[in-house]
């Protein structure tokens, strides 16, 4: 029986010799298919780099260092100063940060720590959502619903017992710098609640065991085993909502009244670096004036790329690719 | 002595409850907006939503009436030239990363993509206006499609990467030890296994930029009437909303909330049928 076997055996071999092996030309094509594709986020990295800097050269050559330390924004003139944007910029996205933080990190905590189970998985996709409403949308809501309300109570309220601090001083028009913080803080919740609670997921579980063998309350194991343990990944989650936070453009525009000046009251109206370029960019009759435009996007782009950088660093050195995950 | 102590567990107690409530009302109040949004989206808007805001144009300026049809039917457009561009860009370098790049090369692709993800999308708007409307002399559909590309690729690569690294190796191996070679075996067994996970971060990619305006505001730059061709300003849904809602009339404004609505409607449909999709299978990916 084997004998037939080995037999046939030897007599099929010259024939599977004839066959050719299998071609190597896919292989590598597909290779550098893929690759030439992959290779797309260094190329575009580079593209906004580039653009940007070709874009603003005559007004980089011209205004140089006094572009970003200089206030004066007037096309007809041709003088173009980015302080009050940078400024705005970074006012609303404090406020919205002050905002944001806390809530956001309770909110992770309550969803991974404290909260009974089958409340979970329906705020976890609640929260989702919330990050799906495109902006513009929630910009709507923000004229016709939300600025009128901070207008007709909370603000009067901030005004008459707080109005001391120079803060909530002055007329309260609606649109306001104050407004545009809290439309960014609404729209950066989900992403820091989200990578919060990706953070203090991958928390062992041996650090709360070990403080509840230790006989602390379920709020003293947060506070002590999780999120102390956490710290550094958390502050991740917040520079990566700082980082929303500076680019956030439709929503703010539409509420933060777009009038370039630095003053102390927040129910002033401001600007942002995202909103001038939403709002003027396809108005910008002269080269220079295009060109200071586009100044101030490389400006924005240097200041989310950096802040960016800093997130990703903080939270690569968790190595958790769920958190990851969770800021797309 | 004693009831001391147990007043101390009392009180530790309490604080335990009161920082559980705590964070319970924050998760109330950062969910809170979005039913906010969605009550007023249905009283301001619904009443909008008829027949002819699905089937006309924008009426002219001062006249009442008129509807979108242009705006949707436009970025249904720039989604189908997004998609062209960004869909084989972004699978194709995802299966790279998951199958071929070595470790280094991984790392240093996926925190570029990373970072480009954290990019603001006004900035994509800008750098196209560079590349095809500055030399082309015309706002286009074109360039408005390649703002909305260029934000899905990094979001599509990484989702892409992430699900086709689910696939056991054994798949591979078995394949491979059939004699096949190994680009048949990524697209005929890796990428089949993988193409539910691979479908789902497409629709999500469409689906957050279907909602972007920032990038389409100098580059499709919008269009009151019907868009004949890809080199010139094509409307779309979201920019017509920001153009009303910003607008002096009233009539607008009734326009902006149900488009609004129209909008968000779609959205959600993608992430529901998205989490359908996912949830038998077990393998989430969002």
């Amino acid at each position: 029986m084997s004998a037939i076997t080995v037999k046939e055996a030897e007599t099929i071999r010259p024939a599977q010799a004839r066959m050719s092996p299998p071609s190597r030309f896919g292989d590598k094509a597909f290779e550098w298919l893929t690759l030439a594709m992959a290779s797309a986020v260094v190329v575009l990295v580079i593209l906004i780099g580039w653009e940007l800097w070709i874009g603003s050269s005559l007004a980089i050559k011209k205004f140089g260092f006094h572009f970003l330390t200089t206030s004066t924004w007037d096309p007809v003139a041709e003088q173009f100063g980015a302080l009050p944007f940078i400024y705005g910029t970074l006012v609303s996205s404090a406020i919205a940060l002050i905002i944001a933080v806390p809530l956001g990190i309770a909110t992770a905590a309550y969803l991974t720590e404290l909260a009974p189970l089958w409340i979970r998985q329906p705020l976890i996709s609640l929260i989702e959502m919330l990050a799906a409403i495109p902006s513009v949308i929630l910009g709507l809501w923000g004229i016709f619903v939300m600025v009128p309300w901070l207008r007709n109570y909370p603000f009067p309220f901030l005004k008459q017992y707080f109005g001391w601090i120079p803060l909530f001083t002055g007329p309260i028009y609606g649109p306001c710098m104050f407004a545009g913080g809290i439309i960014i803080a609404i729209m950066i919740l989900p992403i820091i609640t989200s990578v919060s609670r990706e953070i203090l997921r991958s928390v062992p579980d041996l650090q709360r065991e070990a403080a509840y063998a230790l006989g602390a309350t379920r709020w003293e194991a947060t506070r002590i085993a999780v999120l102390s343990y956490a710290k550094k990944g958390l502050f991740g989650a917040v520079i990566l909502g700082l980082g929303r936070a500076l680019g956030e453009t439709l929503a703010v525009t539409m509420v933060i009244g777009n009038t370039p000046q630095i003053v102390a009251s927040l129910f002033k109206p401001g600007y942002t670096l995202a909103s001038v370029l939403a709002n003027e960019f396809t108005e910008a009759t002269t080269d220079i004036y295009l060109e200071a435009l586009f100044e101030i996007g490389l400006v924005l782009f240097g200041i989310t790329i950096l802040v960016n950088l800093l997130a990703q660093l903080l939270l690569r050195t968790i190595a958790t690719t769920s958190a990851t995950r969770a800021v797309q | 002595m004693r009831s001391k102590r147990t007043d101390n567990h009392t009180w530790r107690k309490i604080k335990s409850a009161l920082a559980s409530t705590t964070a319970f009302v924050s998760a109330i109040l950062v969910i809170l907006p979005l039913g906010l949004v969605f009550f007023h989206l249905l009283i301001n808007g619904i009443s909008s939503v008829n027949w002819d805001f699905f089937t006309k144009l924008p009426a002219p300026v001062g006249e009442v009436g008129g509807g979108m049809a242009n705006a949707i039917v436009g970025s249904l457009e720039l989604l189908a030239i997004a998609g062209a561009i960004g869909i084989p860009v972004g699978v194709l370098g995802g299966v790279y990363l998951a199958e071929y790049g070595s470790a280094r090369i991984n790392s240093v692709l996926r925190f570029l993509a990373d970072v480009l993800n954290g990019i603001p999308s006004i900035t994509w708007g800008v750098v196209v206006y560079g590349l095809i409307v500055l030399r082309f002399k015309s706002f286009s559909a074109l360039a408005g499609g390649l703002a909305l590309a260029l934000i899905m690729i990094p979001l599509i690569l990484r989702t892409t990467e992430e699900v086709v690294l689910l696939v056991p190796n054994g798949y591979r191996e078995a394949a491979l030890a059939l004699g096949v070679s190994r680009w048949k075996t990524i697209v005929h067994i890796v990428m089949k296994t993988a193409s539910k996970g691979i479908i789902t971060g497409i629709l999500l990619a469409l689906a957050r930029v279907g909602g972007e305006t920032a990038p389409l505001l100098f580059t499709a730059f919008g269009n009151r009437f019907w868009n004949h061709s890809l080199h010139e300003p094509i409307a779309a849904l979201p920019l017509q909303i920001f153009t009303y809602a910003i607008s002096p009339y009233d009539d607008w404004h009734r326009q902006a909330w149900a488009g609004a609505l129209v909008l968000v409607t779609g959205i959600f449909c993608i992430n529901v049928l998205v989490r359908f999709v996912t949830r038998d299978r077990g393998a989430s990916v969002a």
